[in-house]
């Protein structure tokens, strides 16, 4: 668990993990492993399909979560459970605590249940004088080290076997082997004996199912169910977002959990436990068995419109594998108790504010958590909307409070942009980068070397450019976004020509601004909306067939987030809807739209690589278009490892976290030099500006560009 | 005949992606003609594998002189009975009850498994009977016989008999997929944790 102090030291905490080569290696492997694997699991499997059927289902138990828990309580009841009501993790673990005083237990054997992490019920117990043996093998091993998890799912993933050799070897007083295998069998014996002694057995539980008042527990190891099997008392926590109406409802999620955790098609065990069982240790032959319904801040959470979805979270940890940040500081520095994305939101609901604030802010905001997960929760949103609800309670950073006002107001922004390329001259090198950084600003931003401000903005080129084209066969608004437009004006310039090649008209309206997505990052929700409203104004009146822009995260927040920012303002919905239906990628509007064709190119065979910007792949679900357009004009395309995983610039992020970005983009540009490509592309100025800088500083030759900046360099020429 | 010739193919469907799942789970699996070959094979099997016990007291463990055990406690009188002549004649203990006495580990539970799960090779077995419980977890070797009638596409297609087990409450009800395994050690995957180390199925003709 992170301490939360302030953003410094949690910076510091996780510069320690990157310093962690076993952790790093271990992490790297199992991200690229866990893909390899979710693929083949799911091969036969329509992913989308089922996410949404699990979705749906949960979201409608939710709409009668009452009916449900009557009937999971009664069912359970007439099976002879007891069945508890906890508000939050306090009186979960008394009454844990006064079962287990009450039936004269003192031996507990647990298996694995990140609900009991979550109300720390074994220092509870530990505490009240219970002895407390994990019995999960990672479990255990953390138990140990008096440590939290790790993983949700593999809780000691941090660990290495010469870790585990150690501490077993204490646990058995001899020299044990670091072999797995032997490590594994001196838990089996060591487990045992604790099996048969253990008076009360306590589970977490993966489904509590309404219609018959069963438990659902999914495992590998078996352990689980010796647990519910051997003591004489069995006590089930569960989070009341566990119910299911039926068992057809928990096997179409056991299909997405198991699949979407570990990459298994089934676990080893999956125990249905219904009611009071046949029990030998038992004085009445029946076990006495107790289910917990934990709430702890669930109630909050699904009540507020926004966040309801959260109750569809089946803990996979699916959204941990798949985080370019989680890979780089393991669980301890990305959650506190619940670890990935989910654990960042489930903190602020379940742990509070405090142990949530810092950590709401290590997001990249990469969507690859919300495109692998198992309930279709859109987990970035989440975390950004508790990033703002914390910073509008305690109130803005000044960096923030500061963007905002600039952000709000273009004619400022854009007349300190301009400013800002006097300033720079002093040091602004022949080639464009800035030769040397403020330093007392960017220290840490010396991973990379940062562009420079062009000396005409691309709205200033407009004018003289603009070209007359006759007959169009489509008519285009561009939107430039504040790098293109004040950094690379050429991509912008580069598209002009290839469009007008194509007999594409174009407009340019003046007032539009920065699309608002690094003040949203900052957390600052109601710029993120003034600014949105003025874009949608400026193209407002525009007769025009697509709004193309070379800017993936552009494109992205324009599409997708402005209908939620300017969703309570039903008179905009028209407009809006027409705007955003407009709006298109670079490379799909080339490729879709324009459909290029070899004829229009002039090829040279070079070898090129692509970078897949977050925004184009996940956040518009372009994957093909790119590569193919590199084909047809020419180029051989070498495909780059992990090219759709975040290069670490993540807008305000590199500036925040500038450790971790260097990091990423560290990656990043090892897998691009494996291709052997002289060309690396991509489709967004923000990577361009990423990806050349860490080039540059690694004095590599490779160039980066914009796509469209390759296509227009091999057009071939036309008559104009 | 087209009536009768569809469910058929449809099951040798079943059947056929039910070994190759339940073997990619590393269970190890075999077709038999009648119970007599599954009484067999449990034979064989402990006669092979080495006699383990576990230490679950202060007192150490000494397999010197102890006899191999196969956990039965669920199998008709009829089957039972052949089993423990043939246990006898090879000097094994045989067992149909008290398994809370041999905690310490037997080598072979034989089972019956009530449905199987083609679409992972996952084997059902209902137990309210706590002696086929503790025999299927705490032994070293799982047999169990599946007969070949009682295999479903999937869960939703088994959903259904699923629900009879449990509203026959209280019951316990196993999903079994392969041996115990874990991948908590470096994500290196090792089998037999707390469970058999080796799941043996054998499908029976019926």
């Amino acid at each position: 668990m992170p301490e939360t102090k302030s953003l410094k030291t949690y910076r510091k905490e996780c510069q320690e993990s990157l310093d962690n080569e076993y952790l790093r290696s271990a992490l790297d492997k199992f991200a690229v492993a866990y893909r390899v694997g979710r693929d083949k699991a799911f091969s036969e499997i329509d992913v989308d399909q089922l996410v949404s059927e699990v979705a749906e289902m949960k979201d409608e138990t939710l709409k009668s979560l009452d009916r449900y828990l009557e009937q999971f309580t009664r069912k359970a009841e007439e099976a002879g459970v007891v069945v508890h009501y906890a508000k939050d993790a306090d009186e979960a673990n008394k009454i844990i605590n006064e079962i287990g005083k009450n039936a004269g237990c003192r031996k507990v054997i647990k298996t694995k249940s990140m609900t009991a992490e979550e109300t720390h019920l074994s220092h509870a117990m530990i505490a009240e004088g219970f002895e407390v043996t994990e019995t999960d093998l990672g479990e255990w091993i953390i138990q140990l080290r008096d440590e939290p998890p790790s993983h949700m799912v593999m809780p000691a993933i941090h660990l290495s076997r010469y870790h585990v050799r150690d501490l077993f070897s204490e646990v058995t007083g001899q020299q044990e082997d670091e072999e797995i295998e032997k490590l594994v069998k001196v838990a089996r014996h060591q487990m045992r004996r604790k099996f048969v002694e253990g008076e009360m057995g306590i589970t977490g539980a993966n489904f509590g199912v309404a219609e018959t008042g069963s438990i659902g527990i999914v495992t590998n190891e078996g352990n689980a169910r010796l647990v519910t099997s051997l003591p004489r008392v069995h006590v089930a926590l569960l989070g009341i977002d566990k119910l299911v109406p039926t068992i057809g409802d928990a096997l179409s999620q056991v299909k997405v959990l198991t699949r979407n955790a570990t990459a298994q098609p089934i676990t080893s065990y999956v125990t249905w436990v219904t009611g009071a069982n046949e029990c030998g240790a038992s004085e009445g032959e029946r076990k006495e068995v107790h289910y917990v319904l934990l709430d702890n801040g669930r109630r909050e959470m699904v009540a507020d419109p926004l966040f309801s979805q959260v109750f569809r979270c089946v803990r996979c940890g699916a959204c941990a594998n798949v985080c370019p940040v989680y890979r780089l500081v393991g669980g301890h520095k990305m959650g506190h108790v619940y670890i990935g994305a989910i654990g960042l939101i489930l903190t602020y609901f379940f742990h509070g504010e405090e142990n949530a604030k810092h950590l709401v802010q290590n997001c990249i905001n990469c969507e690859a958590c919300k495109d692998i997960c198992a309930g279709g929760i859109d987990l970035p949103r989440l975390i950004k909307e508790i990033h703002t609800r914390i910073q509008d309670k305690d109130g803005q950073p000044l960096p923030s409070l500061l963007l905002g006002k600039i952000m709000r107001n273009r004619k400022l922004f854009h007349t300190l942009l301009r400013t800002a390329k006097w300033a720079q001259k002093p040091v602004k090198g022949e080639d464009g980068f800035m030769r040397h950084l403020p330093m007392m600003f960017f220290k840490e931003h010396d991973f990379k070397a940062l562009p420079a401000i062009a000396e005409k903005p691309f709205r200033d080129v407009w004018l003289e450019i603009k070209p007359r084209v006759e007959n169009p066969k489509y008519k285009v608004g561009l939107f430039s976004g504040c790098v293109q437009d004040f950094v690379y004006p050429e991509q912008m310039i580069a598209a002009v020509e290839l469009f007008q090649d194509h007999d594409v008209a174009m407009v340019f309206p003046m007032e539009q601004s920065c699309c608002g997505l690094p003040v949203q990052m900052m957390g600052d929700k109601k710029v993120s909306k003034d600014v949105a409203l003025q874009n949608l104004n400026a193209f407002v009146g525009e007769e025009v067939d697509y709004i193309v822009t070379l800017c993936a995260s552009c494109a992205s927040h324009l599409k997708h987030t402005y209908p939620i920012l300017l969703e309570d303002n039903p008179k905009l919905a028209e407009q809006l809807g027409d705007f955003c239906d407009k709006v298109i990628d670079l490379s799909s509007f080339v490729h879709d739209v324009l459909k290029v064709t070899p004829d229009d190119f002039d090829g040279d065979g070079k070898k090129v690589t692509f970078h897949a910007p977050c925004h184009l792949c996940r956040g518009l679900g372009v994957h093909d278009a790119p590569g193919n357009l590199m084909r047809t004009a020419g180029m051989d395309y070498i495909e780059a490892a992990e090219a759709e995983v975040c290069c670490g610039f993540g807008g305000t992020y590199s500036a925040k976290f500038p450790e971790l970005s260097a990091q990423l983009l560290d990656n990043k540009l090892n897998n691009v030099e494996d291709t052997g490509a002289d060309l690396l592309l991509t489709d967004c100025p923000g990577c361009i500006m990423q990806l050349r800088g860490g080039l540059k500083k690694r004095e590599s030759e490779t160039e980066v560009k914009h796509t469209i900046e390759a296509l227009a360099e091999r057009r071939k020429k036309k008559k104009r | 005949m087209t009536e009768t010739k569809e469910p058929a193919t449809t099951q040798a469907a079943h059947y056929r992606r039910f070994i190759e799942r339940a073997e990619s789970a590393a269970a190890i699996v075999s077709a038999i003609g009648s119970f007599d070959e599954a009484v067999t094979y449990a034979i064989n099997l402990c006669q092979e594998r080495p006699l383990n016990r576990y230490a679950i007291s202060d007192e150490p463990v000494d397999t010197g002189g102890l006899r191999k055990i196969i956990a039965a406690p669920s199998l008709s009188e009829a089957e039972y009975g052949l089993l423990r002549e043939k246990c006898k004649a090879h000097l094994i203990d045989c067992i149909e009850s008290g398994m809370r006495d041999h905690l310490n580990g037997v080598d072979v539970g034989l089972s019956y498994g009530d449905l199987g799960l083609a679409e992972t090779g996952t084997l059902v077995l209902n137990c309210p009977d706590e002696e086929l419980r503790l025999a299927t977890m705490v032994c070293e070797y799982h047999v169990c016989v599946l007969p070949k009638s009682k295999i479903y596409a999937d869960g939703y297609d088994a959903a259904e008999q699923l629900r009879v087990f449990m509203q026959d409450a209280p019951t316990y009800t196993a999903f079994i997929t392969g041996p115990s395994r874990t991948a908590d050690i470096e994500r290196v995957l090792s089998i037999g944790v707390h469970g058999p180390l080796e799941l043996h199925i054998l499908l029976l003709e019926d």
